[in-house]
């Protein structure tokens, strides 16, 4: 009983907090990424279906993206208009909106060949990490540089992908002030936006 | 020539100093924008959304279609199509150098020309970057006008040639004056009888329109996914195309040198 009972344990130690460990990213903001980059290749891989690579993007993106973060600044000035209340209505829509987003974008690579190549410290709370995603028959090779938050230097997140010199996140945050611009300054049409975004 | 380069003279002293060229139309202002990106204003952004729609939908009647079946064409025969085009192109690339003041640049882009023209059999292939001469950015007259100070002026949309600002609208018409190829074509086509002086540019616009293939032959993914995944996709073209300006007239690939943190910095609050 008491041989079976530690035989349990060894297997609980392989089965559950091994594989656990996989989830770890490194504190190194050049390592972090490659660790992302690895994770995401495994989950990109032809043969795993759509749903799965979904899942497991979310899960990835739920750890190593500041996703709250890019939603503030996503609403630039007018997060400063919302009550509490319209702010965390905000929160729940975003998450949702980028998750579907992030996963989108990212399933349409299969296998993708990404080389991690330098990390330049901007300052204390950021270091920019370059990257190259190799091209294909159908692809030119692409720059990606992730702008990585380093405020908590145990705990590294992702803010921006800059492409090619472009910032996603500012273009994101230009697409929400064009919504809400063109709808008078109603806040709400955007939250009905992104909705619609989640839903379709 | 020396009446083309006056009219250049002329048109760059007319966008340093009229209004039309200042920095935002006042209708953010007007909106009570929170924007603090800096972006430009719009012209008349209703009729540059219809613009931009008419736009679309021409991409996926013509452009789209046509960039897939040269997709099809084998890649070897693509490269050497866009090495000949880019070859070409940077002859403009050189005029803008020299008006730059940018000599290093200019002495890269004239020696990669020399050499691609002539080891690289027209242009075809690429023997300068082997041989140390690494390609740089491509530059034109908008940029030279960033370069020269002039402001970005109002955002609109033209038909067919896409995103622009009054900036880059008159770099479009500096251009065709600044582009050696231009000169030779036309030329050739006024003497050779094909066309006359108000129109003889049928070569011209067969190479850009070669140009304007390969680069959205090269894109089919990228702005399908961006399509797909925007909530506003006019204003998202909208925003790449003018970052991706502020890039080309900085002549930086850093984005720490093009991007500013201070816009990060309100979200710390």
């Amino acid at each position: 009983m008491k041989k079976n009972f530690f035989g349990f344990l060894f297997l609980l130690f392989f089965v559950v907090i091994i594989p656990g460990k996989s989830d770890a990213y490194s504190s190194d903001p050049k390592e972090f990424i490659s660790n992302i980059v690895d994770e995401a290749k495994k989950i990109l891989v032809e043969s795993n279906t759509k749903e799965f690579k979904t899942k497991k993007l979310s899960e990835m993106a739920l750890k190593v993206v500041d996703i709250k973060g890019i939603g503030f600044y996503s609403l630039g000035g007018y997060r400063k208009d919302l009550s509490d209340a319209q702010l965390k209505e905000y929160m729940v829509l975003f998450e949702k909106y980028f998750l579907k987003s992030f996963t989108s974008r990212l399933s349409d690579y299969s296998d993708p060949k990404i080389d991690v190549l330098q990390a330049d410290v901007i300052n204390p709370k950021y270091t920019m990490v370059k990257s190259l995603l190799q091209g294909t028959d159908k692809k030119p090779e692409v720059k990606i540089d992730w702008r990585v938050y380093t405020k908590n230097p145990e705990s590294p997140l992702i803010r921006d992908l800059i492409i090619e010199g472009l910032s996603l996140a500012k273009t994101q945050k230009e697409e929400f002030a064009s919504v809400i611009e063109n709808n008078n300054g109603d806040i709400t049409k955007l939250f009905i936006t992104l909705k619609e975004f989640v839903d379709k | 020539m020396i009446k083309k380069i006056f009219y250049i003279t002329i048109l760059a002293f007319f966008l340093q100093t009229s209004p039309i060229i200042a920095g935002s139309t006042g209708s953010e202002n007007l909106k009570g924008s929170k924007r603090t990106s800096g972006a430009a204003g719009e012209c008349f952004e209703g009729t540059s959304r219809a613009v931009f729609n008419f736009n679309l939908a021409l991409d996926k009647a013509i452009f789209k279609p046509v960039a897939k079946g040269y997709r099809a064409i084998p890649l070897p025969i693509r490269k050497s199509t866009g090495n000949f085009v880019g070859n070409l192109r940077s002859l403009l690339t050189l005029s803008n150098n020299v008006l730059q003041g940018d000599f290093s640049g200019a002495g890269n882009t004239l020696g990669r020309f020399a050499i691609n023209s002539t080891a690289g059999i027209l242009g075809v292939f690429d023997p300068a970057t082997r041989l140390g001469l690494a390609k740089r950015g491509k530059e034109d007259f908008g940029q030279t006008l960033g370069v020269w100070g002039t402001e970005t002026g109002c955002y609109f949309v033209l038909p067919v040639l896409g995103p622009t600002t009054v900036r880059d609208a008159f770099g479009k018409v500096g251009n065709v004056f600044l582009d050696p190829v231009y000169q030779v074509t036309h030329n050739t086509e006024v003497d050779g009888g094909i066309g006359n002086e108000s129109y003889s540019e049928h070569n011209y616009f067969i190479y850009r329109g070669a140009g304007s293939v390969d680069f959205r032959a090269n894109n089919i993914e990228s702005i399908d996914s961006l399509e797909k995944n925007s909530i506003d996709f006019y204003a998202s073209v909208k925003s790449l195309y003018l970052q991706d300006r502020i890039k080309k007239i900085s002549n930086s690939n850093s984005p720490i040198e093009t991007k500013s943190d201070n816009d990060w910095e309100e979200i710390e609050d």
